[in-house]
């Protein structure tokens, strides 16, 4: 008899083979970092990397996650000022700019609809939920990509306190709308506010996280502070920022670049280097820095294993 | 406004050195100062010579109108240069496509600008320009001929809105940008239309003093 017991390493964590070819060249700056390490230059591990941050409120008690990958981490700097946050502008550095605005206490999540205990949490709540890093890969639909130390909670966590009913089939994050703050948001680029949606089992999957901080701090704003969402096997946009509005609903919610532009953006927007974008191939990706695009985009941005199951037997060419 | 032969000559080095100046800025970010490129420095490099190549291609266009509404004839001297800056600008800009989008992949590139209607009318605009640029020089004005040369690069008129439609389909969302551009280019030529119709309208009419009565004591 055979008995199906899943592997203990994830075949996504396995060394891809472009990466083991230049193993050289790791070991080489391995030996460069070691040398650094011991002058104190630089410190060991990832999140817990001393980085040059904005030195915002640092989140404590944060555990560690075996759902992180061991790529390295992109710099603070980058992750904070290469954003898409439309409110702030549509120029990428200008929510790094113009986010400081944003007005992020006092600051609630309303979550309502089907479910049996509607409830408002604060965010100090919120703050106090049992809080994980989760070193996630980042897949922009522009192309880019980045890896990012989220902070943060499982999704299904809110949803087990507020329990959903059986008609809850879709969950729909409104994000803030603050036009006095937010000078991006007073042209109509998007219907605000920028409204964003997951199928139930979707949210519900432990890699979906509510994410409170980045390099064990809490968010910048420019990266959608206080909460946002986080779903790293869809493009950037599915993962909403500084939400304040969770509903549970039974019908599949219109997102808001679908609005904008159904041709261009579907309602599952999983990564998927075999579904073009109109404008632009999504085989390959940039890493930020990177000059180059040369990286090959995998599906549902390597978190395959994980998620592919969710999506059994549907047609991700036509649902896109 | 005429310019004496020095000063122009002064003006016309002032002016090339200039125009170096958005890629100076873009080489010395990347060999020196990385921040200044942010970060994606690919796409900014792209973006900016994209964005320098539709200026100069403007600016170009702004010559012939300014000379002749302001009398400002020496500017003509430096519309070749200016030209040619936009064809520069361009050629860098599909280099860091290939490059850095694409890494040199033929077979995707190709893919690209048969697929993508913003990258088929932006690839059109550059292979346009080219032979403007080759007959750039002196020689090749007298070798085609003033007419013909000047027949040829009349296709301006069609570059300039093929760059400016590459961008508008270019942007996502946002097409404040865009739309400047076109605004400009919209002046431009519509101050050319304007100047035919108002010149074949003259020509329609004989001259005035063809057609006056004889006076009587002619």
């Amino acid at each position: 008899m055979l008995i199906k017991r899943p592997s203990d390493i994830l075949p996504s964590e396995i060394t891809p083979p472009e990466i083991y070819a230049r193993r050289r060249e790791f070991l080489q700056l391995a030996a460069a970092g070691s040398i650094l390490g011991a002058t104190g230059l630089l410190a060991p591990g990832a999140g817990a990397q001393t980085v040059k941050t904005l030195g915002l409120q640092r989140l404590e008690n944060v555990a560690k996650s075996a759902l992180s990958t061991n790529e390295k981490p992109t710099d603070y700097k980058h992750i904070t000022s290469y954003n898409n946050y439309y409110e702030f502008g549509t120029e990428k550095e200008e929510p790094a700019r113009y986010a400081k605005a944003l007005k992020v206490r006092p600051w609630s999540v309303v979550v309502e609809g089907e479910v049996a205990k509607p409830r408002t949490f604060g965010i100090e709540e919120l703050l106090k939920f049992p809080l994980e890093e989760r070193i996630y890969r980042l897949r922009c639909v522009e192309a880019w990509s980045m890896v990012i130390p989220w902070i943060g909670f499982e999704f299904n966590r809110i949803a087990k306190l507020v329990e959903p009913t059986s008609k809850a089939k879709f969950v729909e994050f409104v994000t803030a709308y603050q036009p006095e703050t937010m000078i991006g948001a007073k042209l109509p680029v998007l219907d605000w506010p920028y409204l964003e949606g997951l199928r139930i089992d979707e949210a519900m999957h432990p890699l979906t996280i509510m994410g409170v901080g980045l390099y064990g701090e809490v968010l910048p704003n420019q990266n959608g502070a206080p909460i946002r969402l986080v779903v790293p096997w869809k493009y950037g946009f599915k993962s909403g920022k500084s939400i304040v509005r969770i509903r549970f609903v039974e019908k599949q919610p219109k997102i808001a670049w679908e609005r904008a532009n159904p041709q261009e953006y579907g309602f599952y927007s999983n990564v998927n280097p075999d579904v073009d974008h109109p404008r632009w191939t999504q085989k390959k990706e940039r890493r930020i820095p990177d000059f180059f695009a040369n990286r090959q985009t995998v599906i549902f941005n390597g978190y395959g294993d994980q998620v592919a199951g969710l999506y059994a037997g549907m047609d991700l060419k036509k649902l896109y | 406004m005429t310019l004496t032969p020095q000063t122009v000559r002064a003006l016309k080095a002032l002016v090339f050195v200039a125009a170096l100046i958005p890629l100076g800025r873009l080489a010395t970010g990347v060999f020196f100062f990385p921040e200044w490129l942010g970060a994606n420095p690919a796409e900014f490099i792209t973006r900016s010579t994209g964005d320098w190549t539709l200026r100069f291609l403007l600016i170009t266009l702004a010559v012939t109108p300014l000379r002749k509404l302001f009398g400002w004839h020496s500017l003509a001297t430096f519309r070749r240069m200016l030209g040619l800056y936009a064809f520069f600008y361009g050629v860098v800009h599909l280099s860091s496509y290939v490059a850095f989008d694409h890494v040199f992949d033929v077979v995707e590139i190709l893919k690209d600008i048969v697929k993508r209607p913003f990258i088929t009318v932006g690839f059109t605009a550059l292979v346009l320009m080219t032979p403007l640029a080759i007959t750039s020089t002196n020689r090749m004005v007298q070798r085609l001929g003033a007419k013909r040369w000047l027949a040829l690069h009349r296709l301006i008129y069609v570059i300039g809105p093929l760059g400016v439609l590459h961008f508008w389909w270019m942007v996502k969302r946002d097409i404040t940008e865009p739309a400047i551009y076109a605004a400009i280019l919209a002046v431009l030529l519509g101050y050319r239309v304007r100047a035919h119709l108002k010149d074949r309208r003259r020509r329609a009419k004989p001259a005035r003093g063809a057609i006056a009565q004889p006076r009587p004591n002619a």
